[in-house]
C-alpha cells in the first residue's frame, strides 16, 4: 500500500494546490506532497499527468443484486477505476432492493471480495421503494450505508419525505431525492418541448421535477434535515437549489455530464442510448446547468451510471428502458465541454469530480492532505480518442458512443494501490481504440 | 455527340407527316372507327400532326389520344432512377376501333412491345396499326411499321434526334455519332 | 440540394420532414399518372412485378392498410400482410426480430403501421429493403400528407399561399405533423386550432398561427382539415366531455357557412359524426373525404413506384 507518484502536475482543490510536486502514499493514506520526494517504495512516473484526488461518484447503479445480466459489482468497479473514480455510492433499487440490512452487507462483502474500488452503499428511503414506509434507517447506516434514497421513483407522500429527512438528521446523512412528479410525466419518454412535439414523443416537462424540487427544499427548510437532490436537469431547479442556499437551507445537488453536455435535440436519432430519466433537455436548460457550476450551485458531478442489457435497448424508444452508462466517459466529456469550453478551470472540475462530491455525503477521500485515504486519479488530458463499444462496463449503453474524447484516466489509485493502470490495460487489449498517448513531453 | 447528317429539314418533316397520313387513310379504306394514339414523348406531336392532316383531306376530325408506356418497360427493374409516369388518355374506348400507334423512332421495337401491352389493358382493337416517323432498323423483336416516314440503314452506335417545333427549338431529324 | 425532380434521394419513405420540396412535387406529379389507372377497365400496370412488398401492421388500421394493398396490387406487386394479432409478436418477439425474420424472405419493400414512433426508422437504418411509414405513434404519417396535397392541389389548384386550418386533438396525430411539414414546405400558411390541453408545447415553432377557436380557424381558411378525436381522451384531463367538445369545436354547417365560398372539408378518417364533425357536414357540399379516400391509392402507388427501383442501387 505503498507508493511514490513523482513528476507530476498536482491539481487538489482541498489544498488550493496546482504545483508540479511528487505525492508519497504509506500505509494506504497520503504521508507527503512535497518537492523531490526520495523514497524506497515502488515509484509512478506521472510526468506529461495530471495528479488529482481520487474521482468519487455519487450516483451509481452496479445492478447487483438481482440484475446480473446488465452489471455486476466487479464489472461496475472496474469501470469505474477506468474512469477514474476510486469511489462509488450504490443506488438501491437493486432486486430485491438495498432496503434492510442482509443487502447492505451483502453489497459491502461482495465489493470487498470483487470490487476494483471503495463502494460506499445508499440504502432505500422507504421499504421496497414502495415509498409507503420508512425502510430501517439508522440499522442500513449501521451495516454502512452513507446516504438514503429512492432513486429511480421519487418520495411522492410529503410526509414520508419530511419523516425521512428528520430521522436521518438523527443519523447525519443526507437524504437523496430523484425529483419527478408521476402525473405531470404520465407515459413521457423525452423531454417536453420543441422535439418531443416533433417526434410525437410523449414529453417530460421540466415541471416535472421543477415542483417537487421546490417541495422538498421546503421540507429540508422544515425539517433543517441535509436534501441532496439527484441528477438535476432543469433551469428551475437549478434557481430553487441556488435561492434555498442563499437562504441557508442544507441542500446539495448533483448534476450529469449527459445534462450538461447533450440536447433534447440529439433525440431526432431515436436512438435508445439517449433516453434517460430525467431527460435530456432544452438547450435553455443546459445553459442554466452550466451557470449553475461555473457559481457553485452544483456541488459534485455524477454519472447515474445506469447500465443496461443490449437487448432491452434494442427496442422501440418508447419500450427502452431509461438510463446510459456513464463511468468511463464522465471525465473526457465534463473536461471538453466545462474546461475547454472554458465554462470553469480545472481546479473545479476536479472539484466537482473528486472533493465535492466526499464532501456532499462526508466520505473519506476527496484530498491529497497528509493522512487522507491514498485514492488517487492520474489524468493524461492529452489523450485524443473516440468513445466506442465495447466498455469495461458490461454494458454499452453510453450516449457518447462515436464522439471524440480527449482527456482520461491513465491510473487510478485506490488505498494507494495501483487498481488501474492504462498501460497495463492498453497492452492487454490493444484493439480497444486508436488512442493516441503522449505520456511523455 | 456529333452531329453526322441531317435527315430531315422542316418541309421534308412535313412532306414525310402528311405522306404518312395519306397512307394510313388508305390503308384504312376511310376513317371510319380509326384512332390515333401518340406514344410518349414525341409520338405524341406527331400523332397530332398526322390527325391534323386527316382532318384537313377528310373534313372530318379524327379521335386522338396519349399512351404512356413507362409502366410497361421491360427494363423498369433495372433502371434507376425510375422514369417520370404521366397519365394516359385515350378520348374513347377502343374495343373493335382501329389504333394506330405513332412514334418517332422505331428501333429494337421493345418500346412497341410495352405499348401494345398497354394498349390492351383498355380494351380489345379490331386492328392496331404502327407508324413511324424513321425505322432506323435493328430490331430485337418481331415487330414492324406499317406506315413508315423515311427508313433509314443506321449503325449501332448512331443515335437518331427527332426534334419537333411542338417540344424542341425545330423541327428536324438528325443522325448522331456517339 | 438537387433541383432536378426526377427521383427521391432516400431509399425509404419515413416522414415528411426529410424531403425537399422538390421531391414532394415529383410523388404528387407522379400520382397524377396513377389516378388515371385507377379509372381503366384494367387496373393494373406490371410496373412492380415480381417485387415482393409486405404490409407490417403492427397497429389496427383499416383504411390506410386497405389503401396501400389496392395501391400494391395495381402495381401488380406480389403484397403479404402480417399484422400483430395472432402472430408471433404477441409471443413476444421484438419487433427488430420480426422485421429480420420478414427480410429473410427477402421482401423488396417493407410498410409499417406502428404505435411507436421511430419505428420505421429503426428498420430502415437495419434492413436493405426500402421501408415505408405508414404512421408511427404521434410522429409521421407521410402518405396521408401527401394524399391531403394532393386533393388540395386538385381541388385548390394549388399549395403556396393557400390556407389551411387543421382543427382538433393536434398533440396526438401523427397526421398534423406530416401536414404541417409538408404544407410549410410548399409554402402554405397552416392554422392549428383547438383546445390549449389538445396543443403540445412549442407547437408554433414548427411555423403554424395557432388559435383556441374554431371560428377563427374557419375564418379565412380555403381548407379545414378536422382531427378525430380518440373517444378515450375523453375524462382523461384533455377534454371534459365529447358533448362539449362538440359545442366548442364540432363542424357545423352553420359556422361552415361563415367561411369563405369554396371552402373545402377534409377529414383523414375514421369520422366521429357528433363529436368532431356533424353528419351535415360530412356529406355535404363541402366534403372532400371520399376523394381523399381515392386520392389515397394514386399517392401509394406513386410512392411504391418511386421507390420501387431503389433497393436496386448500390447497396
Amino acid at each position: 500500500m505503498n507508493l511514490l507518484i513523482i513528476n507530476g502536475r498536482v491539481v487538489d482543490p482541498s489544498q488550493k494546490l496546482d504545483a508540479k510536486l511528487d505525492v508519497l502514499i504509506e500505509d494506504g493514506r497520503i504521508a507527503r506532497v512535497d518537492k523531490k520526494i526520495k523514497s524506497g517504495v515502488d515509484v509512478f512516473d506521472a510526468a506529461g499527468l495530471v495528479v488529482t484526488p481520487g474521482f468519487v461518484d455519487l450516483h451509481t447503479h452496479l445492478r447487483e443484486p438481482g440484475q446480473e445480466h446488465k452489471e455486476t459489482i466487479a464489472t461496475a468497479t472496474r469501470a469505474a477505476v477506468a474512469g477514474g473514480y476510486s469511489a462509488v455510492c450504490a443506488m438501491a433499487n437493486t432486486v430485491p432492493p438495498n432496503d434492510e440490512r442482509a443487502v447492505t452487507e451483502m453489497v459491502v462483502a461482495e465489493a470487498a471480495r470483487h470490487g476494483a474500488c471503495r463502494v460506499y452503499p445508499i440504502g432505500a428511503v422507504s421499504r421496497g421503494l414502495k415509498g409507503e414506509e420508512l425502510a430501517e434507517l439508522a440499522d442500513l447506516h449501521t451495516a454502512g450505508c452513507v446516504a438514503v434514497s429512492d432513486d429511480g421513483k421519487p418520495v411522492w407522500n410529503a410526509q414520508l419525505m419530511r419523516r425521512a429527512l428528520e430521522y436521518c438528521s438523527m443519523l447525519g446523512i443526507p437524504v437523496i431525492a430523484h425529483e419527478e412528479d408521476a402525473n405531470l410525466n404520465e407515459g413521457g419518454v423525452m423531454h417536453e418541448g420543441y422535439y418531443s412535439t416533433l417526434l410525437g414523443l410523449a414529453g417530460i416537462p421540466a415541471a416535472s421535477e421543477e415542483t417537487l424540487v421546490a417541495r422538498d427544499v421546503i421540507l429540508a427548510r422544515l425539517t433543517g434535515a441535509h436534501l441532496h437532490i439527484a441528477h438535476m436537469s432543469t433551469a428551475g431547479a437549478i434557481e430553487v437549489v441556488r435561492r434555498a442556499r442563499r437562504a441557508g437551507v442544507n441542500v446539495t445537488c448533483e448534476v450529469t455530464p449527459h445534462h450538461l453536455a447533450l440536447t433534447d435535440q440529439s433525440v431526432q436519432s431515436f436512438s435508445t442510448n439517449l433516453k434517460m430519466n430525467p431527460p435530456l433537455r432544452s438547450k435553455e436548460h443546459r445553459q442554466a446547468i452550466l451557470e449553475g457550476i461555473a457559481d457553485g450551485t452544483v456541488d459534485a458531478i455524477a454519472t447515474d451510471h445506469a447500465p443496461h442489457h443490449f437487448d432491452e435497448k434494442n427496442v422501440e424508444f418508447d419500450l427502452a428502458p431509461f438510463g446510459v452508462i456513464g463511468l468511463e466517459t464522465a471525465f473526457p466529456v465534463c473536461y471538453d465541454r466545462l474546461v475547454r469550453k472554458k465554462v470553469i478551470a480545472l481546479g473545479r472540475l476536479i472539484d466537482l469530480f473528486s472533493c465535492g462530491p466526499a464532501r456532499v455525503f462526508n466520505l473519506p477521500g476527496g484530498s491529497l492532505r497528509q493522512g487522507s485515504v491514498g485514492d488517487v486519479t492520474i489524468l493524461d488530458l492529452e489523450a485524443q480518442y473516440e468513445a466506442a463499444a465495447p466498455f469495461v462496463s458490461k454494458a454499452s449503453n453510453s450516449a457518447f458512443i462515436g464522439e471524440k474524447l480527449q482527456g482520461r484516466a491513465v491510473a487510478t489509485i485506490v488505498g494507494g494501490e495501483l487498481r488501474y493502470d492504462r498501460r497495463v490495460h492498453a497492452a492487454a487489449a490493444p484493439a480497444k481504440s486508436a488512442a493516441k498517448k503522449k505520456s511523455k513531453r | 455527340m456529333n452531329v453526322k447528317k441531317r435527315l430531315l429539314d422542316s418541309a421534308r418533316m412535313n412532306r414525310a407527316i402528311r405522306r404518312m397520313a395519306i397512307e394510313v387513310v388508305e390503308k384504312n379504306r376511310g376513317i371510319d372507327d380509326l384512332i390515333i394514339v401518340g406514344i410518349r414523348s414525341r409520338g405524341v406531336p406527331i400523332g397530332e400532326r398526322i390527325a391534323k392532316e386527316i382532318e384537313q383531306m377528310e373534313n372530318q376530325p379524327v379521335p386522338f389520344g396519349i399512351l404512356d408506356i413507362t409502366l410497361y418497360r421491360d427494363d423498369l427493374t433495372t433502371i434507376a432512377p425510375q422514369p417520370v409516369v404521366k397519365p394516359t388518355k385515350l378520348p374513347e374506348p377502343i374495343d373493335d376501333k382501329v389504333v394506330v400507334l405513332v412514334d418517332d423512332v422505331l428501333y429494337t421495337g421493345r418500346t412497341i412491345r410495352a405499348a401494345l401491352d398497354a394498349l390492351i389493358d383498355f380494351g380489345r382493337p379490331r386492328q392496331v396499326m404502327l407508324a413511324v416517323l424513321i425505322d432506323r432498323g435493328h430490331r430485337e423483336l418481331p415487330i414492324h411499321a406499317d406506315v413508315i416516314g423515311k427508313t433509314v440503314p443506321t449503325d449501332a452506335n448512331e443515335v437518331i434526334k427527332v426534334k419537333l417545333t411542338e417540344t424542341d427549338d425545330a423541327d428536324e431529324v438528325l443522325i448522331m455519332e456517339k | 440540394m438537387r433541383t432536378a425532380s426526377s427521383a427521391l434521394r432516400s431509399k425509404d419513405l419515413l416522414g415528411i420532414e426529410p424531403l425537399s420540396p422538390e421531391e414532394i412535387t415529383l410523388i404528387l406529379d407522379t400520382a397524377e399518372g396513377f389516378k388515371e389507372v385507377s379509372e381503366r377497365p384494367v387496373k393494373k400496370v406490371p410496373a412492380l412485378r415480381g417485387q415482393l412488398v409486405i404490409n407490417l401492421f403492427m397497429e389496427a388500421s383499416t383504411r390506410t392498410r386497405v389503401s396501400f394493398e389496392i395501391a400494391e396490387k395495381r402495381l401488380s406487386a406480389d403484397t403479404l400482410n402480417f399484422s400483430a394479432s395472432g402472430s408471433s409478436v404477441e409471443k413476444g418477439e421484438t419487433l427488430i426480430d420480426t422485421a429480420e425474420n420478414l427480410m429473410a424472405m427477402h421482401p423488396d419493400m417493407i410498410v409499417i403501421r406502428h404505435k411507436h414512433p421511430g419505428s420505421p426508422k429503426m428498420l430502415a437504418d437495419r434492413l436493405p429493403a426500402s421501408v415505408i411509414n405508414a404512421g408511427d405513434g404521434a410522429h409521421e404519417h407521410p402518405t396521408q400528407a401527401l394524399l391531403d396535397a394532393f386533393t388540395i392541389r386538385e381541388r385548390v389548384g394549388r399549395l403556396q399561399g393557400t390556407n389551411i386550418s387543421i382543427v382538433g386533438d393536434i398533440a396526438h396525430s401523427r397526421v398534423v405533423r406530416s401536414n404541417i411539414h409538408l404544407l410549410t414546405k410548399m409554402k402554405a400558411n397552416v392554422t392549428v386550432a383547438g383546445p390549449p390541453t389538445l396543443l403540445p408545447m412549442d407547437i408554433e415553432k414548427m411555423g403554424v398561427r395557432v388559435v383556441h377557436s374554431l371560428d377563427k380557424a374557419i375564418e379565412g381558411a380555403d381548407v379545414i382539415m378536422m382531427l378525430r378525436i380518440q373517444l378515450e381522451r375523453q375524462g382523461k384531463l384533455t377534454i371534459p366531455s365529447l358533448r362539449e367538445y362538440y359545442n366548442t369545436f364540432g363542424l357545423t354547417p352553420e359556422r361552415l357557412r361563415r367561411g369563405k365560398e369554396g371552402l373545402i372539408v377534409m377529414h383523414p378518417g375514421p369520422m366521429n359524426r357528433g363529436v368532431e364533425i356533424a353528419s351535415d357536414v360530412a356529406d355535404g357540399p363541402w366534403s372532400v373525404i371520399l376523394e381523399q379516400v381515392t386520392n389515397g391509392v394514386a399517392v401509394r402507388m406513386a410512392v411504391l413506384y418511386l421507390l420501387g427501383g431503389a433497393h436496386m442501387e448500390g447497396a
